[in-house]
């Protein structure tokens, strides 16, 4: 289908499709494998600008657009969901300052994080604060020009191999929701230390760890907005990342039908090639179906949030939602394409079915998605 | 350092096909790159800009579609591309090809340094580089697989040999032909790109080079193409058997046999 892209649009997409396909799908397994972080292919995105796409010309980037970053996310998931998410995970912990963040923060972090120096992250999941957010432990005290921060945020992508994290604390447990605060928190900070480094089913490349803060002092001037702002800075946040996860499941998705296809144009049996078969084309009739729908609910709801638009909750939560359902199916009806090599780790297919499962739990889990969904349309009808 | 890179845009697949009537290359239908050999040439270059300083100015001699090619260069860090295009030009050899870019060079002027692939993928001569080096009347060091050290004066560089290799110092300006073993070419930036989309590049004919006419394009080519054929797969060879002394025997009978 033709989205109609610009010609700066089109040019992200060759130039991301080319990292992609010279850079990250000659490595996948190898980081699947051995769980290192790819430093080198992230330093190939990095002296390619990719790291600029989420960031204002201002600070050394090329102009926050979510879409932009959508298409260099969808790419680069084409060839592997794991070392794409440490690209789309850096925009996650780069959207609270770009939103946020005064303009003292702003030219202190973005240009780092703009040029891919650093790489970010985000902190507010918590061993007992998953989807219920609100029931966050972290605690920030301050106490003259400082923060005193305490607790320990868990699961954590690029934790550990981030410079530069956002980490949502309670100032005021009082207040409950509005008692969270965000605050720019750096790595070396004093009583800042990372756990263990998680051993993951699928987005292998990536790293997931706990981030541990024993009395940990941040200056007072790292605190994103104001104190009690940090719900709030995390659903905005949410709202410009989710169509990045989404693009992230949709070039899963696409990956792995891409992959099918080709297997059942070679694949013989009962002396032709399986593709011959009806009941193969109808699979991959509705995967590539189901695939376009999710891209053109993906795009359109980021362009949605580039044009401005106040409200995307519904949306950015119906293209993750929608994505990653069609990434988890696609995944493992494309891994049933393969067959009985499909199961086997010689082949690359697996890895789209363990890399797309993330899609449907992180950023919110579908489950969530589909609350927020459902309470958008109820307080849309009651108006 | 002001360094010149030579570049060819040649079809992407490794099967060219070919025009039995004509003997040249059907390019209709074919995706163009540049020659891959030039893309370590183009490399070089932006890293030794990089190191030292200087400008890296592009050529290509090809059709108006090579625009593609040097703006392509010019997104890995090139800073200017000149096609040298014009239908007098068209049909040239090596000979021919390596005078007009001479030519073109000596118009850039002020160069400290050429440098090309060792050949094209499409034609395979490795002609054209030391063709350019000896109508320019400077140095030359073929198959290039590392540069040691650089001043403005000189250049010393390790060159590719079958078994090892040798380290060779040469005054500047010279031109280089670079193996694939001297680098690994950069994966275009972005606002790389955007630079060259918007690049103007500079096109020279005939009458902005003023080249002797009898030596460009296809009169001014010596080499005739009288057939391209692919070599028939060589059969398998006889295997003598037997005692040494008998087998040089026989070895010397057939020798006879096929001599005479």
């Amino acid at each position: 289908m033709d989205y109609l892209l610009t010609d700066e649009q089109k040019m992200i997409k060759e130039l991301a499709h080319k990292i992609a396909e010279e850079k990250i799908r000659p490595a996948a397994a190898k980081y699947d494998i051995s769980e290192e972080y790819p430093w080198d292919v992230l330093k190939v995105m990095a002296e390619s600008d990719m790291f600029g796409l989420f960031i204002p010309e201002e600070y050394g980037g090329l102009g926050t657009n979510v879409m932009n970053l959508c298409l260099a996310t969808e790419e680069f998931s084409r060839a592997c969901g794991g070392i794409a998410v440490c690209y789309a995970a850096s925009a996650l912990g780069t959207f609270p300052i770009v939103l946020f963040g005064n303009d003292e923060q702003k030219k202190k972090y973005l240009p780092d994080l703009a040029s891919g120096k650093k790489v970010a992250a985000f902190a507010i999941t918590e061993p007992e604060a998953g989807s219920d957010a609100s029931a966050i432990k972290t605690t920030a005290k301050k106490e003259g020009d400082h923060y005193i921060l305490n607790g320990l945020k868990h699961f954590i992508t690029n934790g550990g191999d981030a410079e530069t994290y956002v980490v949502i604390a309670m100032t005021d447990k009082t207040k409950g929701a509005r008692g969270a605060s965000a605050f720019i928190v750096e790595k070396g900070t004093p009583g800042f230390t990372f756990g263990k480094k998680e051993d993951k089913f699928g987005i292998r490349a990536s790293s997931t760890r706990e981030l541990i803060f024993t009395d940990c002092k941040v200056p007072a001037q790292n605190l994103l907005a104001k104190e009690g702002m940090g719900f709030i800075v995390t659903m905005r946040t949410f709202d410009m990342s989710r169509p990045g996860v989404a693009a992230q499941a949709l070039g899963i998705a696409q990956g792995a039908l891409e992959l099918a296809v080709k297997y059942v144009r070679q694949r013989v049996q009962f002396g032709k090639p399986i593709s011959s078969f009806q009941g193969i084309q109808w699979m991959i009739a509705d995967m590539a179906t189901e695939v376009e729908a999710a891209r053109g609910l993906v795009y359109s709801t980021a362009r949605m949030v580039d044009a401005g638009k106040k409200d995307v909750a519904k949306e950015s939560a119906m293209a993750k939602m929608f994505a990653s359902d069609v990434a988890m199916k696609v995944s493992v009806d494309a891994l049933q394409l393969f067959g009985g090599y499909g199961y086997m780790k010689d082949y690359p297919i697996e890895k789209y079915v363990r890399d797309a499962k993330i899609t449907q739990i992180y950023e919110g889990t579908n489950q969530v998605q589909r609350s927020i969904i459902a309470l958008a349309m109820i307080k849309e009808m009651a108006k | 350092m002001n360094i010149i890179v030579c570049i060819k845009q040649v079809p992407e697949t490794t099967e060219v096909r070919i025009n039995p009537e004509t003997n040249t290359l059907i390019r209709e239908g074919v995706k163009s790159i540049i020659n891959p050999f030039d893309m370590y040439a183009i490399e070089e270059a932006v890293r030794l800009k990089e190191r030292f300083g200087g400008k890296v100015s592009i050529i290509s001699m090809g059709p108006p579609q090579a625009d593609a090619a040097l703006r392509e260069a010019i997104s890995m860090g090139a800073d200017e591309g000149f096609l040298i295009c014009d239908r007098a030009f068209a049909g040239s050899d090596t000979w021919a090809t390596s005078y007009t870019l001479a030519g073109a060079i000596k118009k850039i002027g002020a160069y400290d340094l050429v440098i090309c692939g060792k050949q094209a993928s499409d034609g395979d001569t490795a002609q054209v580089g030391p063709g350019i080096s000896t109508h320019l009347n400077i140095p030359q060091v073929t198959y290039v697989k590392k540069v040691e050290e650089a001043t403005d004066k000189s250049m010393r560089v390790e060159r590719m040999l079958e078994e090892g290799f040798e380290i060779i110092e040469t005054p500047l300006p010279a031109l280089l032909t670079v193996v694939k073993e001297i680098n690994e070419p950069r994966i275009p930036s972005l606002k790389g790109m955007m630079r060259s989309k918007s690049a103007k590049i500079v096109t020279w004919g005939q009458k902005d080079l003023n080249l002797d006419p009898q030596q460009i394009g296809l009169c001014g080519s010596p080499t005739q193409v009288v057939k391209i054929f692919t070599p028939a797969q060589r059969t398998g060879g006889q295997i003598l058997k037997g005692e040494t002394v008998e087998i040089a025997k026989e070895l010397v009978s057939l020798i006879k046999n096929e001599v005479n």
